[in-house]
């Protein structure tokens, strides 16, 4: 078994809990225990803000839009503008989000935000829905799951994406009660049982009618649109409300296990299924229902945990597309120039944030990498470093909405790196060791031979010191190893 | 050395050497003994966005269409006549001319229950195969892929092309994922150099499952791209002396690398390609017919290139679209997300070419939408199972009665 040095620990912590480290940070938390990093990635000084790109008073939704064009109060062009500027601050909050997770800022919190996208996944066109969604998963990423669920769950965005202002009394709308089911609590089925029946569906879509939103984007309950007759929810009976069946599903055990067994394969192994990490999920699972959903304390003991630190799990995780950037980001304190290449590279890798692909969210794992993908991510470094050309373009998705996100930005993505705070921090280093240590900082898998190899074999025989290290940098993150964190 | 020569020497002197993975070994040594493709091909055109059906294949003897759409119909006299109740859109003139040499088979209210009227969503489900209320991370391509591997000591990507920059998610499968490609010549550039190449040579001594993952994907990605480029190389008939005359559109130019890599002799039996441009919420007639002529002019060209190398019975081109759109129009000359549409098959010798079902009955709607009749997933069913000889039960995961055009 291969050894983990400290420094690759700490990486490792970084990587998982964040979107890695600064070459000078991973060498300082070297120093510290486990222990107190984590505790410190727990409670970060920076007190939560929310990301804004849009006053509320700016907006005016599309449907509202589409009645002025019907009306005559805006012509067609103005109609086409109006939705065109939708869109763009929707793409202007997603380069914010990511511009953050590139800085060390409260890493944890916009690590489990971008799970929890992922989990509560959810796309609409009101950029000022999408703003105050975000903000909710970010707000409460660290909080407790029954808050974070309850408040996402009366999202307009949610109840907008799910239908649910459509679910009346007489004329229930199942697509809420379902996903919440599905998707965000129990799981379909948990071995061989259901873990709910059609009954509860129905019962639960019953109970959540009357949930719905204002024009002005604020959570209603429209009673007189509330089933208020007797439902029927995992065998218990009640004149129940959405309230009711949130809490229900949070009085199952089966919400903790299936939480944390998505949280479980996002911070430690995408492919785990067997027996050994069952019984670690099942042992964190009893503790995080215990303390009453707390995520904070899940996440401490999974980030403090022994064998969270073991060569198997070690450099062993797919780096999702924006994991990827944010990463780049991060360890050279990368600054693109322009907003379009950031959405360029999440279209042309299949991540772009705030665009889910459905309810379900991004499948993960290897999921991400196939022959276009691989090639792409393994020239992404001599794009961004070396003014390499694009020369590909993403498909268009079809949706007239969204054909700004498909542009390339004019010309090469330029970004600049911040290198000479990265080479202060290898200064100590001789120059034959430079590879090497290199290679320990990027990567959480050893540099084979052969890999070894051909990045020397980019080295220029005159190139001076600053030169070299940045050859190496971009040569070692265009390796195969790179794209595993 | 030529890249060539290099796969049969690697693959001959360095066997047993710690040099190559094991499963490139094999892979080299399967893809030299590698018999050219002799069965069916299957080209699949996606209209994204979700075309007009209604006015595609037009309902010209239906006073509901001209009703709910009294600026956007096409006047009867306009249409290009299939059969006593509907007809082509005049900007398909291309394709009706293809009809009439019993090429084209229409298929009338494809779709699917429950229908989704998100573009993405609806795309999923249509690339998936599955159902409306479930979310599978692999495509129907992509397990076709899968199967077609199996038993096999390594997998071909190539054996499923799409001509294009990116890979759908029709095309992803659970062990092995299709390949995207542009064309032979970009994709051979792509992987060329030090780098990718020697990477994929060496291999990791590491074998954790997803440090090996990559690298196989890797090696497949370099192997596909060398067999697929050297073949396309060697070809009798270069790029250059194509028969055919392609329109310069993005449709048109894709096909032609269709149809060169089907003349190569690649052993490629499924080509997809998708286009965009169809979401006409605003100011449809110009926007939808200047798309339909570019599809039409296109799939022409490619036929006619077909026939001229006596292969069209070969090749079948199915087009799909993942929604057709509301039966009446908005207040912005445009249409609304709707739900069934039409399916073309072009070529492959099905017989007889023809409009396949009746025309939509718009005097039973669903919430202003039309009812389906036919389940795309019987028409999968019939393209794995008759056209492809592929176990459709296994790649769809259910049984989806067939079809009887193939």
């Amino acid at each position: 078994m291969r050894p983990i040095s400290k420094q690759q620990q700490i990486q490792h912590l970084y990587w998982r809990a964040g979107f890695g480290a600064t070459p000078a940070l991973a060498q300082r938390e070297s120093h510290r225990p486990i222990r107190k990093v984590v505790r410190d990635l727990l409670n970060s000084e920076i007190p939560f803000a929310p990301l804004t790109v849009v006053e509320p008073a700016q907006v005016v939704d599309r449907k509202e839009l589409r009645g002025m064009a019907r009306t005559g109060m805006i012509d067609r062009n103005m109609l086409k503008q109006r939705l065109k500027e939708n869109t763009e601050h929707i793409r202007d909050l997603n380069v914010l989000w990511v511009q953050r997770m590139g800085t060390n800022q409260d890493v944890l919190r916009e690590k489990m935000a971008l799970f929890w996208h992922g989990h509560f996944a959810c796309r609409v066109l009101n950029p000022v829905a999408v703003q105050h969604y975000l903000n909710t998963i970010r707000q409460h990423a660290l909080g407790t799951f029954g808050e974070l669920l309850m408040a996402v769950s009366k999202e307009p965005a949610m109840l907008q994406f799910l239908n649910n202002q459509q679910n009346r009394k007489n004329a229930p709308n199942e697509n809420f009660a379902r996903e919440v089911m599905e998707l965000f609590t129990l799981g379909r089925t948990d071995g061989s049982t259901a873990n709910y029946t059609e009954a509860d569906v129905k019962d639960a879509a019953r109970a959540f009618t009357g949930w719905g939103f204002t024009i002005d984007g604020e959570f209603t309950f429209r009673k007189n649109q509330h089933d208020d007759g007797l439902k029927t929810i995992f065998g218990q009976s009640g004149t129940f409300v959405g309230d009711d069946v949130i809490r229900l599903l949070l009085e199952r055990k089966q919400t903790a296990r299936f939480v944390t067994s998505k949280i479980y394969r996002f911070l430690v192994d995408d492919q785990a299924t067997d027996s050994t990490a069952r019984n670690r999920i099942n042992t964190l699972a009893d503790r995080f229902y215990s303390k009453g959903y707390n995520i904070a304390d899940l996440l401490e003991t999974i980030l403090t945990a022994d064998w969270f630190y073991e060569p198997a799990v070690v450099g062993t995780r797919i780096k999702s597309p924006v994991e990827l950037v944010a990463g780049i980001e991060q360890s050279l304190g990368l600054q693109f120039e322009q907003k379009q290449s950031l959405i360029f590279i999440q279209r042309t890798l299949g991540q772009v944030l705030l665009y889910p692909p459905n309810v379900a969210g991004w499948p993960g794992g290897r999921n991400w990498i196939d022959s276009s993908s691989l090639l792409f991510r393994m020239k992404l470094p001599d794009l961004l470093l070396q003014a390499g050309q694009v020369n590909i373009k993403p498909k268009e998705d079809g949706d007239v909405n969204t054909e700004l996100l498909s542009k390339r930005g004019k010309g090469s993505m330029q970004a600049s790196a911040d290198w000479n705070a990265f080479e202060a921090a290898f200064a100590s280093v001789s120059t034959e060791k430079l590879p090497d240590e290199l290679a320990a900082y990027l990567l959480q898998q050893p540099l084979g031979t052969a890999q070894r190899a051909t990045v020397m074999k980019r080295l220029k025989p005159d190139s001076n010191r600053s030169d070299q290290l940045k050859i190496l940098t971009a040569t070692i993150m265009a390796l195969p190893e790179y794209q595993l964190c | 050395m030529q890249r060539r020569d290099f796969l049969k020497r690697s693959a001959l002197t360095t066997a047993g050497t710690m040099l190559i993975p094991h499963f490139l070994k094999a892979y080299e040594l399967n893809q030299m003994g590698m018999a050219p493709a002799t069965g069916k091909t299957l080209v699949i055109v996606q209209l994204s966005g979700g075309n007009d059906g209604l006015n595609t294949v037009v309902p010209y003897r239906n006073d509901i269409y001209y009703r709910e759409r009294p600026t956007l119909a096409i006047p009867r006299d306009k249409v290009l006549t299939l059969n006593d109740e509907v007809g082509f859109n005049p900007a398909l003139e291309s394709l009706k001319s293809l009809y009439d040499d019993g090429l084209v088979t229409v298929i009338n209210n494809v779709g699917y229950p429950n229908p989704d009227r998100s573009h993405f969503r609806s795309k999923d489900i249509w690339q998936t195969a599955s159902d409306s209320d479930k979310y599978v991370a692999t495509g129907w391509l992509g397990r076709y892929l899968d199967a077609s591997c199996s038993g096999a000591d390594a997998c071909q990507p190539h054996r499923v092309i799409e001509v294009d920059d990116t890979l759908s998610l029709a095309l992803k499968g659970s062990h092995v994922n299709g390949l995207a490609m542009l064309n032979p010549q970009k994709l051979y550039n792509q992987t060329r150099g030090s780098m990718v190449e020697g990477l994929a040579k060496a291999g990791h001594a590491d074998e954790h499952d997803n440090v090996s993952y990559l690298y196989k994907t890797l090696a497949e990605t370099v192997s596909s791209a060398s067999y697929v480029y050297d073949k396309s190389a060697q070809s009798t008939r270069p790029v250059n002396t194509t028969k055919g005359t392609y329109p310069a559109t993005e449709l048109g130019s894709r096909l032609k690398t269709v149809s060169e890599l089907i003349q190569s002799g690649v052993s490629t039996s499924v080509y997809y390609i998708s286009i965009s441009g169809f979401d006409t919420h605003i100011n449809q007639p110009n926007q939808q017919e200047r798309l339909l002529r570019q599809y039409a002019d296109a799939v022409k060209a490619f036929m006619g290139d077909l026939k001229a190398s006596n292969r069209q019975n070969d090749v079948l081109l199915m087009t799909f679209s993942e929604f057709g759109r509301r039966v009446k129009q908005n207040a912005s000359n445009g249409t609304d997300h709707g739900t069934a549409n039409n399916v073309f098959l072009v070529g492959g010798g099905i017989t007889p070419g023809k409009v396949f079902n009746e025309a939509p009955n718009l005097a039973s709607l669903d919430e202003g939408d039309l009812k389906y009749t036919v389940d795309f997933r019987n028409i999968y069913a019939t393209l794995l199972r008759n056209w492809l000889n592929a176990d459709d039960t296994a790649i769809l995961g259910q049984k989806f009665d067939t079809l009887g055009f193939v």
